[in-house]
């Protein structure tokens, strides 16, 4: 009996309050979804919005100390903190376009919807912060099964139930691989603790090289790359990302990419910190190729949330850059990229989800022809979006895209750094389409009418002014950011 | 270390002897004799009656779900009963949270009438 010996984890709850307040909120939602009788009023979006602005506050203000809780299930560092403030930061804005958005699909306006949203964003909070592979697994799986439900919301659609089918196939697949990849680690290692298999690999430099450690960090890195649309893994980026509803697109693009960066740096980093020099070698040319790919088959969209999901696959590539590059520079600088990318790409599904009518949703480029006129403001921030993610000062974007490919220069990188300048000049020209057609063609159909509400306008109004706020005033951010890169070693 | 696994090697091999045995065995020395009754898939107990391709109400799914996440809910619930005394008031309120978690659930899914049949 000896063995089953139960031991009481340490625990310390505060280390996980934020997390408790999305939980609580979550359930709350659920219950006054099904038992309020007012169905179409906004209560349950500001009543979800409340609750992440609690638990946005609880992360701000839980103090900088660098504690590890539940037996190293859960590691509360400086970068764990980030990682949770860009996912508060994500949801809270998906909740604004949302509660713009229910009125194009009215089932959206449900509690289950948003205890899904509040479920998937505990979830990644919970990656940034996991500090044993099972606990990413398990954050893993709760943020991605809650995004295949998101997906397939609109059950009236038919694309949108193609979407949630597809991400949830090919997800469930991918997760297969990342916990094959975790048990042949676990073979190799003897433990699934980020932290002890570092030091494992430290004092055991034969098993670094071993078959069984490889493998598995293979299978891993398929698993990962699939959640971050890494370049051979991308497929299914642009059918799930044009079929879901566009609120929950928004949602995924940012902040699934930012929750799947954060365990894959820190399990790279900080368990299989001793593979690094091999590791570079490949993501070199993984990081090449995403960026790639994803630039160039996004010239040739013409709708423009296909568009958008081949930019978030480039984007990928970007960071990629920085993940190749190490460094506490590169770390800094992705997550700087990270929340900039969540600004802008927030900012722009916002944009879209505004122009969306009941019969139908307007996604063709063609559909912007004379919406910079008509509606100056829209048109306004949708180029101040479309200029941060082709990488043009003053924006986030910009200054993402400067600190990633210094670090890669400063790291030896140079023709990486080059590649990534390259590959942002190509998309240049798709991003500044959408402001030509935006002003200056001619509408070939009558313009959509917008309706915008007092969320939507705030949602963007927020992305914008964070945008423009990280191109102006870039240090405030990047300190913040520079402070973020301890991880628990 | 490998030597480790040589009881389970014997396993395999007796498992594997074992079917091969029996298979062969019965079908060598038993009579053989083909009607009817024989070919059907359950030889003993109910008879069959009409096709397979019946339609089930799919409220069934709905059941059958469910009963598996609240049976669940009773699994974890063995380790903790066992361990009760030990983990003291921490172990009660921990389960409390637990099942007042899928209390909310079970509100949910009778609020939206899955429980009903009709």
């Amino acid at each position: 009996m000896d063995m089953l010996e139960f031991v009481v984890p340490e625990l310390d709850f505060r280390a996980i309050l934020p997390q408790i307040i999305l939980a609580i909120t979550a359930l709350t939602v659920l219950l006054t979804g099904v038992f309020s009788r007012e169905k179409k009023g906004p209560a349950i979006g500001f009543l979800s919005l409340a609750g992440v602005a609690l638990s946005f506050s609880a992360v701000v203000f839980s103090g900088s100390q660098t504690v590890s809780s539940f037996s190293g299930m859960l590691t509360n560092d400086s970068f764990a903190r980030f990682i949770s403030m860009i996912v508060c930061v994500v949801a809270l804005l998906t909740i604004l376009i949302s509660i713009n958005y229910r009125k194009i699909s009215p089932a959206i306006n449900s509690g289950e919807y948003y205890c899904l949203l509040l479920f998937a964003a505990l979830g990644m909070m919970f990656m940034g912060s996991a500090g044993n592979l099972l606990m990413v697994f398990v954050a893993l799986e709760t943020m991605s099964i809650s995004i295949y439900a998101l997906a397939g919301f609109q059950k009236q659609r038919e694309k949108s139930i193609e979407s949630a089918l597809k991400y949830f196939l090919l997800g469930a697949f991918a997760s297969g691989f990342l916990l094959y990849g975790f048990a042949l680690v676990y073979g190799a290692t003897g433990t699934m603790d980020i932290v002890k298999i570092g030091r494992f690999l430290n004092d055991h430099p034969l098993v670094v090289h071993s078959p069984l450690l490889l493998g598995g960090v293979a299978l891993m890195t398929v698993g990962f790359g699939f959640k971050v649309a890494m370049f051979p893994f991308h497929m299914w980026t642009p059918d799930v990302y044009e079929g879901a509803p566009t609120s929950v697109t928004a949602f995924m693009a940012t902040g699934v990419k930012a929750a799947a960066f954060a365990a894959l740096i820190r399990v790279f980093y900080v368990a299989l910190g001793s593979l690094q020099v091999d590791m570079t070698q490949i993501m070199w040319v993984i990081a090449l190729l995403t960026m790639t790919v994803g630039n160039v088959v996004a010239i040739a969209q013409s709708n423009i949330k296909r568009m958008l999901a081949y930019s978030s696959i480039a984007h990928a590539g970007y960071l990629l850059v920085g993940f190749v590059a190490g460094g506490e520079l590169a770390i800094s600088g992705m997550l700087f990229y990270l929340l900039g990318y969540a600004f802008m790409n927030l900012g722009a599904f916002g944009v879209i989800a505004l122009l969306a009518k009941k019969d139908g949703e307007y996604t063709e480029l063609s559909d912007f022809a004379g919406l910079g006129f008509k509606y100056p403001a829209m048109g306004l921030v949708m180029a101040v979006f479309m200029f941060s993610m082709a990488g043009i000062p003053p924006t986030a974007g910009f200054m993402g895209k400067f600190y990633i490919f210094t670090a890669a220069i400063n790291s030896g990188f140079i023709w990486l750094a080059i590649f990534g300048v390259i590959n942002s000049v190509i998309s240049i020209y798709y991003y500044l389409r959408v402001i030509v057609t935006m002003y200056f063609k001619e509408p070939e159909q009558d313009i959509v009418m917008l309706t915008p509400t007092g969320a939507i306008i705030l949602a963007l109004v927020i992305a914008a002014a964070g945008v423009l706020f990280m191109g102006i005033l870039p240090s405030s951010v990047l300190d913040i950011a520079r402070n973020s890169t301890t991880l628990i070693m | 270390m490998l030597t480790n696994y040589i009881p389970v090697l014997v396993m395999i091999l007796v498992g594997v002897a074992f079917g091969v045995f029996s298979v062969v065995v019965s079908s060598n020395l038993g009579p053989l004799r083909r009607f009817k009754v024989k070919k059907e898939p359950y030889e003993c107990g109910m008879k069959t009656q009409g096709a397979t391709y019946v339609q089930t109400p799919i409220k069934y799914y709905v059941v059958a779900l469910l009963f598996l996440v609240f049976d669940l809910e009773c699994v974890f619930m063995y380790p903790w009963a066992v361990h009760y005394k030990k983990l003291g008031l921490f172990g009660f309120v921990e389960m409390m949270v637990f099942i007042a978690i899928l209390f909310v659930c079970y509100l949910y899914v009778w609020k939206k009438g899955a429980l009903e049949w009709e």
